[in-house]
């Protein structure tokens, strides 16, 4: 064990135990061929920990019925749980109120509801939306097919060389035909953590409006949105420890209400006749159908176990590890991390010299290392630095320093391999 | 696990990732086609010149990829060249239940020298995600001497 790594155990395990948050994990117990598995994908989308799944199994077990419906006790049991998950949702937020949130299906979901349905009543053609160059394609496509339809521009923010958001050039593009910000928090390739507080400030400034793409963001830091005072703010519930099929959309209730349904079906309406319906107020506008209903619940528990440990303890211990993690890696000849933001959230971007990320990322797999391989839906970015693809090694609130050396001895296989 | 990827990145492959043979543009070709792997980005483009007689007298390639879409890219156009069309066709789909780990049955005779060859590409079928890798290439030959001009490796 190298110096820093003792001071790093000792330092975490004084505020934070990973080790029984591990124990709480049961994916991470698992043996992927012959090895313990080093999870370092949690970017793409995290392990679930046993307090969710036992929850999910029981609202599936002896708490379900559809939601909104029935008058008999289990449907109202599944309402409360599903309206519950979205008071623990508001809560988490500093939500104004619970109406202000509205559950889609992933974050994806989320920004297209809102490309659709504000994009087609607040934008016109040849308004701007500004985007930066850092979007995953959750965040940039929506406004492409927003663009083809109205014929609204879209704008966007450089980013130097080392990852860093250009707040310069994102006031140069600010003029009085921007109408939308949307930015992500932070990068899911690069780990770069933009200036979000500033850039509402700069785009309020001339009567913008923003959203924020918060799926990378939220699991590394608490967000207070009124504080934010973004318009829009969006995250998926899988990378948060949660269950996938849901996400969330948190959106200023004043706006949410002068937005027209963006999906038509029931639940979503007051009165329908064949001439005429009329719609609910926020949430239920946009809620149509049959909600993923155990999912909020899990999502709910899932929000419950981080808040439990702290949001802040997880940061502090996701940090050490960054530090750690990014130190480790560097000292690989021929290995360059991509990405080297001033603020960074625990994701690492890497390429090594002579080998492509997908072998690296097939090869460390025999050694029960899991990273993401690929240009991690983020095109654009990958064009920015002239590469196909990267190797990501994404750390959570469970990594430890046990991870990092697996992984950093399954990278000197790869070089033995192509030595 | 470990056997079966020394067995994957065995020598042949890591040789033609690292030097492939062909990777250029000629000038003189009769068609080409781009192929891309939507998953990993990576992007390959294929050059022929048809004679004639619907014969390969030149193949090569262009591109990015990983060790294993390069050697296959550059392992195949070596293989190509002289081939009739219809030869190439039967030997994709030979090399592609290989790359699957689907029975290969009885095989043309005067394929046997090609097929041990490819041979060493049939690592991959331990890899169901790498498949797609392997056989890029191969889709793309196809488009370009059947005059498709993009193939994604997802359509298969
Ligand atoms: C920054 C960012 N935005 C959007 C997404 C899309 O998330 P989802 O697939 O859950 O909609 C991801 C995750 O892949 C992401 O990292």
């Amino acid at each position: 064990m190298t110096a820093s790594n003792m001071i790093l155990k000792l330092d975490s395990e004084i505020d934070y135990n990973v080790s029984s948050v591990r124990a709480d994990f049961p994916a991470l117990s698992l043996e992927i061929n012959g090895y313990p598995l080093a999870f370092l994908d949690s970017g793409a989308s995290a392990q679930k920990p046993i307090q969710v799944l036992d929850r999910m199994d029981r609202a599936y077990r002896s708490e379900y019925a559809n939601v909104h419906r029935g008058a008999y006790t289990l449907s109202q049991l599944a309402t409360d749980n599903y309206e519950n998950a979205r008071i623990t949702v508001a809560n988490f937020l500093n939500a104004k109120t619970p109406d202000e949130i509205i559950f889609t299906r992933n974050v994806t979901a989320a920004i297209n509801l809102v490309a659709y349905s504000y994009g087609r009543t607040f934008l016109r053609a040849g308004d701007e939306i500004i985007i930066s160059h850092m979007e995953h394609h959750a965040n940039i496509v929506p406004w492409q097919l927003l663009r083809d339809a109205i014929g609204i521009e879209i704008k966007v923010v450089p980013i130097d060389d080392r990852g860093n958001f250009l707040m310069e050039e994102f006031e140069k593009l600010l003029g009085s035909k921007t109408k939308l910000v949307a930015v992500t928090q932070v990068s899911n390739v690069l780990g770069t953590i933009l200036p979000i507080k500033e850039i509402v400030r700069q785009a309020h400034n001339i009567g913008a409006h923003v959203l924020i793409d918060g799926c990378q963001g939220i699991v590394h830091e608490s967000v207070d949105v009124q504080d934010l005072d973004a318009e829009f703010y969006a995250f998926t519930g899988h990378k948060l420890y949660g269950p996938s099929g849901i996400g969330v959309l948190w959106g200023k209730l004043d706006l949410l209400n002068e937005m027209p349904p963006y999906e038509g079906g029931g639940d979503m309406i007051e009165n329908v006749t064949f001439e005429k319906t009329t719609y609910r107020e926020a949430p239920a506008r946009f809620e149509a159908g049959t909600p993923p209903i155990v999912e909020a619940v899990g999502l709910a528990t899932a929000i419950d176990y981080v808040t439990s440990i702290g949001l802040e303890k997880i940061a502090n211990h996701e940090s050490k590890l960054l530090t750690y993690a990014t130190n480790e890696l560097a000292q690989i000849d021929g290995l360059r991390i991509i990405g080297q933001a001033d603020h960074k959230a625990p994701i690492i971007s890497f390429v090594l010299d002579g080998v492509h990320p997908h072998d690296i990322g097939t090869i460390i797999d025999s050694k029960g290392v899991a990273v993401r391989a690929g240009h991690h839906c983020a095109q654009p970015l990958m064009d920015r630095y002239e590469l196909a693809a990267t190797a990501r090694a994404s750390l959570a609130m469970y990594n430890n320093t046990d991870d990092i050396d697996q992984l950093v001895d399954a990278l000197n296989y790869v070089k033995e391999i192509f030595s | 696990m470990e056997d079966d990827i020394r067995e994957l990145y065995q020598e042949v492959i890591l040789d033609h990732g690292k030097n492939p043979r062909n990777f250029r543009h000629p000038e003189d070709a009769t068609s080409e086609a781009n192929g891309n792997n939507p998953l990993c980005g990576d992007k390959l483009t294929v050059f022929v010149k048809v004679g004639a007689c619907q014969n390969i007298e030149d193949a090569a390639f262009e591109g990015r990829g990983c060790a294993i879409s390069v050697a296959s890219a550059s392992m195949m156009t070596d293989i190509v060249i002289g081939k009739k069309i219809s030869e190439v066709d039967a030997l994709f789909g030979i090399f592609h239940k290989m790359c699957k780990g689907e029975e290969v049955g009885e095989t043309p005779e005067k394929f046997e020298d090609d097929i041990e060859k490819l041979m060493v590409l049939s690592g991959v079928k331990q890899f169901p995600m790498r498949v797609k890798c392997a056989t890029l290439a191969w889709h793309t030959i196809n488009a370009a001497v059947h005059g498709e001009h993009t193939v994604s490796s997802d359509n298969q």
